[in-house]
């Protein structure tokens, strides 16, 4: 009779319903959100509450200049809870009743401002980040084109010479066919979320085998368990019912992130039609990055469409299944080792030794993503995404991009074969590790259990 | 006494198991008869945990060979085995009720069944306000008596203990052993590995003394005690200690001389010539005896000597 459903399901259900498992699984998507929306959010909060500036422009005596013959009376337009007013009153004046006006500011401009580019904001509170620029940048676009008038440069001339180079990237096909490329930069940062995700959960998760190994061992329990079952088949159990609850945390996480994300949106855009990126998919939640940029720069469109043509472009079933594909075959890489590690040790303080050999290649692998990024087609990014103990973070890495299939197939078969390689090698170091205690194990130790017969 | 020839439940022979750098099982065999208690006797270290890994399909022997009945071990014949190890545990974190179905239905016990047979055991034991509590509340005793029905939860036909006895306090250790030769009368044989004589000589029916990887006593329990009769006797009576003390020195091997309450306990060691009835002849004369039977030898002293007698063989082999 097989048993090993049974232990997946206490593995698995022992873990889910742990209280540090809910918390974490709710507190992830609300702090991926913030994270999301946050920038979105606060860019529309610091506008709340009407604000009034007033404007004063003085002369060379420092004296208020009339409306009529002021230059910049109405060179700052009025946002829609930003409103400009020109006050031509003393500045002391205004300095001195500021506190009890309905102003909450005044933006002085002096005579010469446009030789010294600077202008005075006196303010009750610091100013938010947004009236700031909103006032630079109106200034700057003003005196700008006053400039340009002085020297007798008309704008048509000066936007025609104005150039901004846009690179298109032109993948040919052996077979004579073409792509284009749109928006490296999404696929790269998709590559980079991917592979860090594995990088996290094969550590945090694998850290948990191990952990569930070294309890049942110093519990004792494990003798009664393994006189019912084999112990490759708790083993396996125990690696299976992990990962579950690893996968189990990943699509919570998307769902309830990516619910978020577009829940939020809609209700801080009231009217507006949604994008089309708002299905309640998994995609969507890289798709919310960009849709945000969209929100904190509105004038800048420029380049949104290209992002959406990049998302369109990302095969996102081939990134799912890459990732649930990369994500179970470097858990049971890494998580069968994890056991054998657990296996061999009393407590987790005696874990070091064993650890330095796992990790080692696992941060390598991490790094190696990082160093791919701007170069996803090189030497070095091709060789470790075929490597099985790097292949799962730095194939991930590179998953946004065209990979070559015989590059993929290898990398998947390298993959498969280490692992069955590494859960039968696991096996034997756990089938004798378990039932050992008091022992200092050395590798010495662990190479004699490799070689047991049976 | 009870006769046990009618079928062997289980079988070992000649098992040899080697770790890294020792053997710790050297050509061992065991019978155990089906409905008898068996006892597995040895110092530390002499092999019976490993014996016991063995049958329970733990660990596998590098030579011999196991029966169940009159076949051979196969790896489902586990799920007719109850075991409870020396170091006893329990998942601390789950709850009590969970973990005895969780552990019962890896012994293939179903869901259903499972929770019936407990609901019964936790009745008889009154642990009913224990089933959704958390192992690690339970206090050390508590956790026993579940491991100890978790043991027999699938009705084993061979109940495998190590050590039993140790850990558990004097009223779980009177409950244990009711249960064991309460079990035995239901038909399920019972092997333990033991170093408290008094309950080997209290349940056991017969015995394997291991030491040093191989079995250097077998056999049921009474003919073992009664091999080992050393022709001593052991006479109560009243009288005056000199008086007893020379009487005996001068005529007999005086082992010991005791009080006992308000007489003497005299130990005679006779020679195989001497005829018991002429020691009890000679002393009536002199002394008002009380009592007069002969001296059938503790397992304790047996274990001492017999495992004393083969470590000095073993020291004048080399």
């Amino acid at each position: 009779m097989n048993k090993i459903p049974l232990i997946i399901k206490r593995e698995y259900l022992s873990r889910v319903r742990k209280k540090s498992f809910i918390i974490m699984t709710i507190l992830g998507p609300l702090l991926f959100a913030t994270f999301l929306i946050l920038p979105a959010w606060l860019s529309q909060v610091e506008d709340t509450g009407e604000k009034i500036i007033a404007v004063l422009e003085t002369d060379e005596f420092n004296e208020p200049r009339p409306d009529s013959l002021s230059f910049f009376a109405d060179v700052i337009p009025d946002k829609e809870n930003l409103k400009f007013e020109y006050v031509p009153a003393s500045l002391d004046v205004l300095k001195n009743i500021l506190s009890s006006s309905k102003y909450d500011a005044v933006l002085h401009i002096p005579y010469n401002v446009i030789n010294s580019e600077t202008v005075e904001l006196y303010t009750k509170k610091q100013p938010s980040l947004g009236v700031e620029i909103h006032i630079t940048q109106s200034l700057e676009k003003y005196i700008y084109n006053l400039k340009l008038r002085k020297n007798n440069i008309p704008p048509e001339v000066l936007s025609s010479v104005r150039t901004d180079i846009a690179l298109k990237t032109i993948r040919l096909g052996k077979d004579g066919s073409y792509q284009e490329q749109n928006q490296q930069d999404i696929k790269r940062w998709i590559g980079y979320i991917c592979g860090f995700l594995i990088y996290f959960f094969i550590f945090f998760f694998g850290a948990q085998v191990m952990r569930g190994v070294i309890e049942e061992k110093t519990n004792r329990i494990v003798e009664i368990i393994v006189s019912s079952v084999r112990p490759f088949q708790l083993m396996m159990g125990k690696i299976v019912g992990v990962g579950m609850v690893g996968l189990t945390q990943f699509l919570v996480w998307i769902i309830l992130t990516s619910g978020i994300v577009l829940v939020t949106q809609q209700a801080m855009r009231p009217g507006k039609p949604v994008t089309e990126s708002s299905e309640l998919t998994p995609e969507s939640i890289f798709e919310a990055r960009p849709v945000q940029n969209q929100n904190t720069t509105p004038d800048k469109t420029t380049g949104f469409n290209g992002y959406v043509e990049g998302i369109r472009e990302i095969p996102f079933l081939k990134v799912f299944a890459a990732f649930l594909f990369y994500f179970l075959g470097g858990f049971l890489l890494y998580g069968s080792l994890f056991a054998a590690i657990g296996s061999a040790v009393d407590s987790e303080t005696d874990t070091q030794q064993f650890m330095l050999p796992v990790t080692i290649p696992l941060i390598l692998s991490f790094f190696i993503m990082i160093s791919t990024f701007t170069n996803p087609e090189g030497q070095l990014a091709v060789i470790f995404s075929v490597i099985p103990l790097t292949s799962p973070v730095v194939m991930m890495g590179r998953i946004g991009f065209d990979i070559p299939l015989i590059q993929i197939l290898s990398s998947m078969v390298a993959l498969v074969l280490t692992f069955l390689g590494t859960t039968w090698l696991a096996g034997k170091i756990y089938r004798t590790g378990i039932l050992m205690y008091g022992k200092k194990v050395s590798y010495k130790e662990l190479w004699k259990w490799i070689r047991y017969k049976n | 006494m009870l006769n046990f020839k009618l079928m062997e439940i289980f079988k070992a022979l000649n098992i040899e198991k080697r770790f890294s750098n020792h053997l710790a099982l050297d050509n061992l065999s065991v019978a155990v008869p089906e409905g008898c208690i068996y006892g597995l006797l040895g110092p530390n270290g002499a092999g019976k945990t490993t014996l016991i890994r063995i049958i329970n399909q733990i660990t596998a022997p590098d030579k011999g060979e196991l029966f169940f009945y009159d076949r051979k071990f196969r790896s489902d014949d586990v799920f007719q085995i109850g075991y409870l190890p020396e170091e006893r545990g329990l998942y601390k974190k789950m709850k009590v009720g969970e973990l005895s179905v969780y552990l019962a239905r890896l012994k293939g016990v179903s869901k259903h069944d499972a929770l019936k047979r407990l609901k019964h055991w936790f009745e008889k034991y009154e642990m009913q306000a224990w089933w959704n509590k958390k192992v690690e509340e339970l206090s050390k005793g508590m956790q026993q008596k579940v491991q100890f029905i978790i043991t027999i939860i699938h009705q084993p036909r061979l109940l495998i203990f190590d050590e039993p006895f140790s850990g558990f306090d004097p009223i779980n250790t009177t409950m244990l052993k009711k249960e064991i030769l309460n079990l035995r009368n239901q038909g399920a044989t019972i092997l333990f590995s033991t170093h408290d004589m008094g309950s080997v000589e209290e349940l056991c029916d017969r015995i394997t003394l291991i030491n040093q990887s191989k079995s250097i006593l077998e056999g049921d329990i009474n003919e073992i005690r009664k091999k080992y009769k050393s022709n001593t006797y052991e006479i109560g009576l009243d009288g005056d200690v000199k008086k007893l003390t020379e009487f005996f020195r001068d005529k007999y091997n005086l082992v010991e001389l005791k009080r006992a309450d308000d007489h003497f306990l005299a130990r005679i060691a006779l020679d195989k010539s001497v005829d018991d009835n002429s020691l009890l002849s000679n002393v009536i004369p002199y002394f008002h005896v009380i009592s007069f039977n002969e001296v059938i030898p503790r397992m304790n002293e047996i274990f001492i000597k017999v495992v004393q007698n083969a470590q000095k063989t073993k020291q004048s082999d080399n």
